[in-house]
């Protein structure tokens, strides 16, 4: 058999090795095209990125980060909320008028989506919460981190 | 490995192991739903949003254990040729699908009141409807290319192994990208979700594997099934004619 004899190997093996080969180029492939996305996968822009790279003002883009706790506040006219997105390096006053999703509290995530206008204000056309990864019981809320803790320990 | 090749011994295991899979993952299953969706807490910021947490997560899991499960069948069954290697990959498409589906619904329906949107074209919910749709694609050229062996034959096993790529693209998509969707609760060791959530999750994913299991091993018998009453309406028809 003339593939046998090419390698010294049995069809399986020289399967397996041709296989092995593809794989390695088709994974190579991906990485590149991953490399590739990796901006323009993202789903919005972080403050800082926000603040350093500043988007035209009619170009829509999306910011996100956490809600600054304290800065969220209703304007005179009822309808009109403005509150800081910050992610720890840079912030970011935002102004949205509408209604917005339950879980968008001060402290949690959000995701705006808008225009950046010249004064350095993100204009809002669109909220969305963001949720983390964690999942905790409305009883344990009210408690310290330890009660929580010792209410688990003894339920475990 | 070729003990398990061989069809015959194959069938011998399954007429048991079927059964056992699926009433063993349905008992856990529903104990761990009825738990999930009528005594567990409620979240601190979702509220009863959070139960939809215990179909969503098993299903996103299967979605990918089901595609994983085509392209290791599909390596196997290109390299070494076992015929059953390509029936199990033809079987585990269909309910890989279905749990895909699952998925993406449950997730919309969790989004519209927990993010305000039904859904988003972010990294991890686009690259989980390309997944659904590599298995339409999959199933459709499987049953497209089906050889007299019933296995799926060599051009599926290689879209399936292609395919594969998709996979851990899905799992680190919200750890690569900033996405809607929050990042990974459960990592090595640690978990972010209470125990109140996560027993039943886990209970309910373990129920779930199961009957995904099940439902493989009784695909396979009857996709077997299937090569016999042809080959023995084959031989009929040549005795007679």
């Amino acid at each position: 058999m003339a593939t046998h004899a090419a390698g010294g190997l049995k069809p399986k093996h020289q399967r397996l090795v041709l296989l092995g080969i593809a794989l390695v180029v088709l994974i190579a492939a991906a990485l590149l095209a991953i490399w590739a996305l990796r901006n323009q996968a993202s789903y919005f822009y972080v403050p800082s990125e926000i603040v350093a790279n500043p988007p035209a003002p009619d170009r829509g883009v999306r910011l996100g980060g956490m809600v600054e706790k304290g800065s969220l506040r209703t304007e005179s006219d009822g309808v009109t909320i403005a509150f800081v997105v910050q992610d720890g390096e840079a912030r970011v006053p935002v102004r949205f008028s509408g209604i917005v999703p339950s879980l968008f509290v001060e402290g949690s995530g959000v995701v705006a989506e808008g225009t950046l206008g010249t004064d350095g204000t993100f204009v809002a056309t669109n909220l969305l919460a963001k949720h983390d990864e964690n999942y905790v019981p409305r009883e344990m809320e009210a408690m310290t981190k330890a009660q929580a803790k010792s209410v688990v320990a003894e339920t475990q | 490995m070729h003990g398990f090749a061989n069809p015959a011994r194959f069938l011998r295991i399954a007429r048991w192991l079927t059964p056992l899979c699926l009433a063993v993952g349905l008992v856990l299953t529903a104990a761990a739903l009825t738990y999930g969706l009528f005594f567990a807490p409620a979240d601190r910021l979702m509220g009863d949003t959070v139960r939809i947490l215990f179909i969503h997560v098993p299903s996103a899991w299967l979605g990918m254990a089901g595609w994983t499960t085509i392209a290791g069948a599909s390596l196997v069954e290109l390299v070494w040729r076992h015929p059953l290697a390509g029936i199990a990959a033809r079987a585990a498409a269909a309910p890989g699908a279905v749990f895909t589906a699952l998925c993406l619904a449950t997730g919309s329906i969790w989004g519209r009141p927990t993010w305000g949107t039904w859904w988003v074209w972010d990294g991890r919910l686009t690259s989980m409807l390309v997944l659904l749709f590599l298995y339409f694609g999959y199933i459709a050229l499987a049953d497209a290319t089906r050889g007299e062996g019933g296995s799926s034959g060599r051009v599926a096993a290689i879209f399936g192994i292609v395919g594969a790529v998709n996979v851990p693209i899905i799992n680190r998509s919200v750890v690569w990208w900033n996405s809607l969707h929050q990042p990974p609760s459960i990592t090595m060791g640690q978990s972010a979700i209470d125990p109140a959530f996560l027993w039943p999750l886990l209970i309910a994913t373990f129920g779930f594997t199961l009957i995904f299991a099940g439902v493989i091993l009784a695909r396979m018998r009857a996709i077997l099934a299937d090569i016999q009453a042809e080959a023995r309406l084959r031989r009929k028809a040549m005795a007679q004619g």
